[in-house]
C-alpha cells in the first residue's frame, strides 16, 4: 500500500520540504515570541490607548482564519507596493497570526499573579521594574510556558500554510511529489512521518510541562 | 485601490454565496465533531482496556498532524483505499476528524479536573462507575469544557478557509475568483472578507467569554 | 493535564514512525540489491481493472438521465463560473452540453462539477465524474491512466507577461525568472525541462497562479495559449508572448475499460465537425475560425 520508492525517488524534495518547514517554525517562533510579549505588555500598561491598541491587535488575528492573514501579506502588501515572496509572506503570517495567541498567554500569566503581591512589593520600597522582575515575571513565567508550547505546537502544524502560497515548505513538496507520481497515499504518508517527528517530542513537552505545573501549583 | 467596484452588487452577492457555504460546513462539522470529541474523550478518560489506548492512539495521531494534510489526504487519498467521497463530504470528514481529536482532549482534561475527593465520596456512598460518571464527574466536567470548547469551534470556522485547497466554492474560493478580475480590488475584497469572518468569530467569543465569566 | 496513561499513545506512535522508517529503508534495500523495477507501475493497476463489472458507465449516465461532467470553473473561454449569473460557460461546456444532447437527447440533462488539474484524474476514475472536458492535454503518461477521445483542441504552451516586461519569449527566461503555474498541469514539468535549473512556483488552481502573478509574485505565468488568451480578456494589462513552444492537444478523458462511451465521444466530435457546429463554437469563444489542419 505504501510504497517505499516515493521516499526514496524524492528524498531531495522531501529533504528540503522538511528544511523549509524547520526555518519557517523557528523564525515565527521567535518572532511571534517578541511580538506577543510586546503586545501582552501594551495591553496590562496603564496607558489606555496602548491598552486599546493591544486588544485590537489581539482581536483581530484570533478571529481571522490563518489563511486569510497570510493572503494579506501574499496579495495585499503589493497592492501597496510592497512583494514578499511565499515563504516570507507564509512565515510572517504565521508570526502574526500566532503572536495573538502568545500575547494572550502571556497577558493571563501575568495577571494570574495576586495584585497583593504587587502592592506588597511596591510598598517595600521595590520600583515598578524591579517588582516585575523579581516578583512577577518569575511566577508568570512557570504559568504561562505550557500554553506557549503548546501554542509553538500548532505553529509547526500551522506551518503548512506556506504550501498554499508555493512557500516551498513540506506539505508543498509532499503535494508535488503526489502531482508527479500518482501515487497519492504514499506521498502524503511521508508527508505524515516527517510532521508527527516534528510535532510529537513538542506534544510529549507540553503534556510533561502542564503536569509539572499542575503538581506544584 | 478601488473601493467601488471592489464592493459591486454581483461581488458581494458571490462572497456571500461563498460564505453561506462557509457556514454551512462549519455547522455541520461543529455537530458531528462534538458529539464525536465527547464520546473519545470519555472513552479515554475512563481506561477502558484495549479500546482506551486505541481511541488514544487516533487522538494524538491526528493531534499531531496539520489539518491541510487530513484535507487533502480525504480528498485525494481516500478514494486509492477505495472510499471515495464528494468534496463536500471529503472537507467534512478531515474537519470533524480533527476537531473531534482536539475537542476529546478538552473532554478529558475537563473530566480530570474534577476533584478526585467528590469521586471517592461517590463510590463509597454505593453510586456504580457508570452512575458517579453520569451524575458526578459528566456534570461539573462539561461546565469547566465550554469555553475552550466554543473557542475550538471559532478555530473551526476559521479553518474551513483551508478547504481552499480542495476548491470547494467556499468564501476563500470565491475571494479568490473575484480578487481575479482587477488588481486594484484586491485589497478592498480581503479586508470585506476579513470583517466577515471577524464578526462572526467575535460573536461567538463574546458568547465564550460570557460563559466563562458565569462559572467564576 | 495529562495523566501518566496519556504518555502511551504518544509513544504508540513513535513506534508507528519507526516501524514505518523501517519499512521505507528496508524497501530501499530491496531495490538496492534487486534490479530497478519500475514499482509504480502495480499501485496504478489495481483502480482500472476492479471496475470490470457489467454495468458501464455509459449505461449508468442512461440509467440517471444525467451526464456527469467534470470541467473547470476557474478557466475564462473553457469552463468559468461568472460571480454575476453563477452560471458555467466557456467553449468545454459546450462540447458537453453537445454530448449530453448526442447521449440523453437534451443538452440540460447534464451536470457540472468543478475539477482542477490535479483533482480531475482521481475524480474520474473514482466515478465522481463520467467523463472530463477540461483543457486536458492528451499525453502518453495520461494514457496508461485513462483513455482519451479524438483531440477536439489543439492548444499550446505559452507565456503571459504583464505589458512591457522584458521577456519576450521562451529564450529570456531563465533559471532565477519567477515562473508560476499550477499544480499537476503537463506545463510545469516541459518548461522545467526546457530551461535547466529552473524552479516553477506552484498553485492549487489557474485563479490562484494568476492572482500570484498580479501580486508580482511571478514575472511569467506559463500554461496552454487558450488558457493564457483568457486571462487576457480578464485583465487586458497581461499579454501573451513568444508563441507557442509545445504541442498539447486536448482530449476527452474517460476511464479505462469503457470504449462505447469514447466510441460516442468521438462520433460527437466527429458531428460537430462535419456540421460546422465546431466552427461555430470555436469562434463564438476564441474569436476566430480554427486553422483548417486536420
Amino acid at each position: 500500500m505504501i510504497s517505499p520508492d516515493i521516499l526514496t525517488d524524492n528524498w531531495d524534495l522531501y529533504l528540503e520540504g522538511i528544511r523549509n518547514t524547520l526555518s519557517a517554525s523557528l523564525l515565527a517562533l521567535a518572532g511571534s515570541f517578541i511580538l506577543g510579549v510586546i503586545v501582552a505588555i501594551m495591553r496590562i500598561t496603564s496607558f489606555r490607548l496602548l491598552n486599546i491598541l493591544g486588544a485590537v491587535y489581539v482581536e483581530f488575528f484570533r478571529n481571522i482564519p490563518l489563511l486569510l492573514v497570510v493572503y494579506i501579506f501574499f496579495l495585499g502588501l503589493p497592492a501597496l507596493g510592497l512583494t514578499l515572496n511565499g515563504f516570507i509572506s507564509g512565515t510572517l503570517g504565521l508570526m502574526v497570526y500566532t503572536s495573538a495567541y502568545i500575547a494572550e498567554a502571556v497577558r493571563a500569566g501575568i495577571q494570574s499573579v495576586p495584585i497583593g503581591q504587587t502592592e506588597a512589593a511596591r510598598s517595600s520600597g521595590l520600583t515598578y521594574t524591579q517588582t516585575m522582575r523579581h516578583v512577577v515575571l518569575p511566577q508568570a513565567v512557570k504559568i504561562v510556558i505550557p500554553p506557549i508550547t503548546n501554542q509553538f505546537l500548532n505553529l509547526v502544524k500551522n506551518s503548512s500554510i506556506l504550501s498554499v502560497v508555493s512557500g516551498f515548505d513540506l506539505m508543498y513538496f509532499g503535494d508535488i511529489v503526489n502531482s508527479y507520481t500518482y501515487d497519492t497515499v504514499s506521498s502524503y504518508a511521508f508527508v505524515a512521518v516527517f510532521y508527527l517527528i516534528l510535532t510529537i517530542p513538542l506534544s510529549i513537552a507540553s503534556n510533561a510541562l502542564e503536569r509539572r505545573l499542575l503538581r506544584s501549583g | 485601490m478601488d473601493f467601488t467596484s471592489a464592493y459591486s452588487r454581483d461581488n458581494l452577492s458571490f462572497l456571500l454565496e461563498g460564505f453561506g457555504l462557509t457556514l454551512w460546513l462549519a455547522l455541520l462539522a461543529i455537530i458531528f465533531s462534538f458529539v464525536l470529541g465527547c464520546v473519545l474523550g470519555i472513552i479515554r478518560y475512563a481506561k477502558v482496556p484495549v479500546l482506551s489506548p486505541i481511541v488514544g492512539l487516533f487522538v494524538e495521531l491526528v493531534r499531531n498532524l496539520p489539518l491541510l494534510l487530513l484535507i487533502f489526504f480525504a480528498r485525494f487519498g481516500l478514494p486509492e483505499l477505495g472510499v471515495s467521497l464528494p468534496p463536500f463530504w471529503a472537507a467534512i470528514t478531515a474537519l470533524t476528524l480533527f476537531e473531534a481529536a482536539m475537542i476529546a482532549e478538552i473532554v478529558r482534561s475537563g473530566l480530570n479536573s474534577v476533584d478526585k475527593g467528590w469521586v471517592e465520596a461517590a463510590r463509597s456512598s454505593g453510586l456504580s462507575y457508570g452512575q458517579t460518571l453520569q451524575q458526578i464527574i459528566l456534570p461539573i466536567g462539561l461546565r469547566r469544557m465550554v469555553p475552550p470548547i466554543v473557542s475550538q469551534f471559532i478555530s473551526l470556522l476559521k479553518d474551513t478557509s483551508l478547504t481552499v485547497v480542495i476548491t470547494l466554492g467556499e468564501m476563500m474560493h470565491h475571494a479568490n475568483i473575484v480578487m481575479g478580475q482587477n488588481s486594484r480590488i484586491v485589497f478592498p475584497i480581503l479586508l470585506l472578507v476579513a470583517f466577515m469572518y471577524f464578526i462572526v468569530n467575535y460573536v461567538l467569543s463574546l458568547f465564550a467569554r460570557r460563559l466563562e465569566a458565569r462559572q467564576t | 493535564m495529562m495523566d501518566r496513561a496519556g504518555r502511551l499513545p504518544l509513544l504508540g506512535i513513535l513506534l508507528l514512525i519507526t516501524m514505518l522508517i523501517a519499512a521505507g529503508c528496508g524497501g530501499n534495500n530491496k531495490a538496492g540489491n534487486g534490479n530497478a523495477e519500475p514499482s509504480n507501475a502495480p499501485s496504478a493497476e489495481p483502480g482500472n481493472d476492479a471496475e470490470a463489472g457489467s454495468d458501464t458507465v455509459l449505461s449508468q449516465i442512461t440509467e440517471r438521465d444525467k451526464l456527469i461532467a467534470g470541467v473547470k470553473f476557474d478557466t475564462k473561454l473553457f469552463g468559468l463560473k461568472d460571480p454575476g449569473s453563477g452560471n458555467v460557460e466557456g467553449f468545454d461546456i459546450d462540447i458537453a452540453k453537445a454530448i449530453a444532447k448526442k447521449l440523453l437527447g437534451d443538452e440540460t440533462k447534464l451536470e457540472l462539477k468543478e475539477v482542477t488539474s490535479k483533482t480531475r484524474m482521481p475524480m474520474l476514475n473514482n466515478g465522481e465524474i463520467d467523463l472530463i472536458v477540461a483543457t486536458m492535454t492528451v499525453t502518453d503518461e495520461r494514457k496508461k491512466e485513462v483513455d482519451f477521445s479524438e483531440i477536439y483542441f489543439n492548444a499550446g504552451q505559452s507565456l503571459l507577461v504583464k505589458k512591457g516586461s522584458a521577456i519576450r519569449g521562451l529564450d529570456d527566461v531563465t533559471k532565477d525568472t519567477k515562473v508560476v503555474g499550477v499544480k499537476g498541469a503537463t506545463s510545469i514539468k516541459n518548461i522545467e525541462d526546457k530551461v535547466e535549473g529552473l524552479r516553477v512556483q506552484q498553485f492549487e488552481n489557474y485563479q490562484e497562479a494568476f492572482n500570484a502573478l498580479k501580486a508580482g509574485q511571478g514575472d511569467v505565468l506559463t500554461t496552454d495559449n487558450a488558457i493564457l488568451y483568457g486571462m487576457t480578456k480578464q485583465d487586458s494589462n497581461y499579454e501573451v508572448v513568444g508563441g507557442t513552444f509545445t504541442d498539447e492537444p486536448y482530449g476527452i478523458a474517460i476511464k479505462k475499460g469503457q470504449a462505447d462511451l469514447v466510441t460516442a465521444v468521438n462520433e460527437v466530435i466527429a458531428e460537430l465537425k462535419s456540421s460546422g457546429e465546431y466552427d461555430r463554437i470555436y469562434e463564438k469563444w476564441i474569436g476566430e475560425k480554427p486553422e483548417t489542419k486536420q
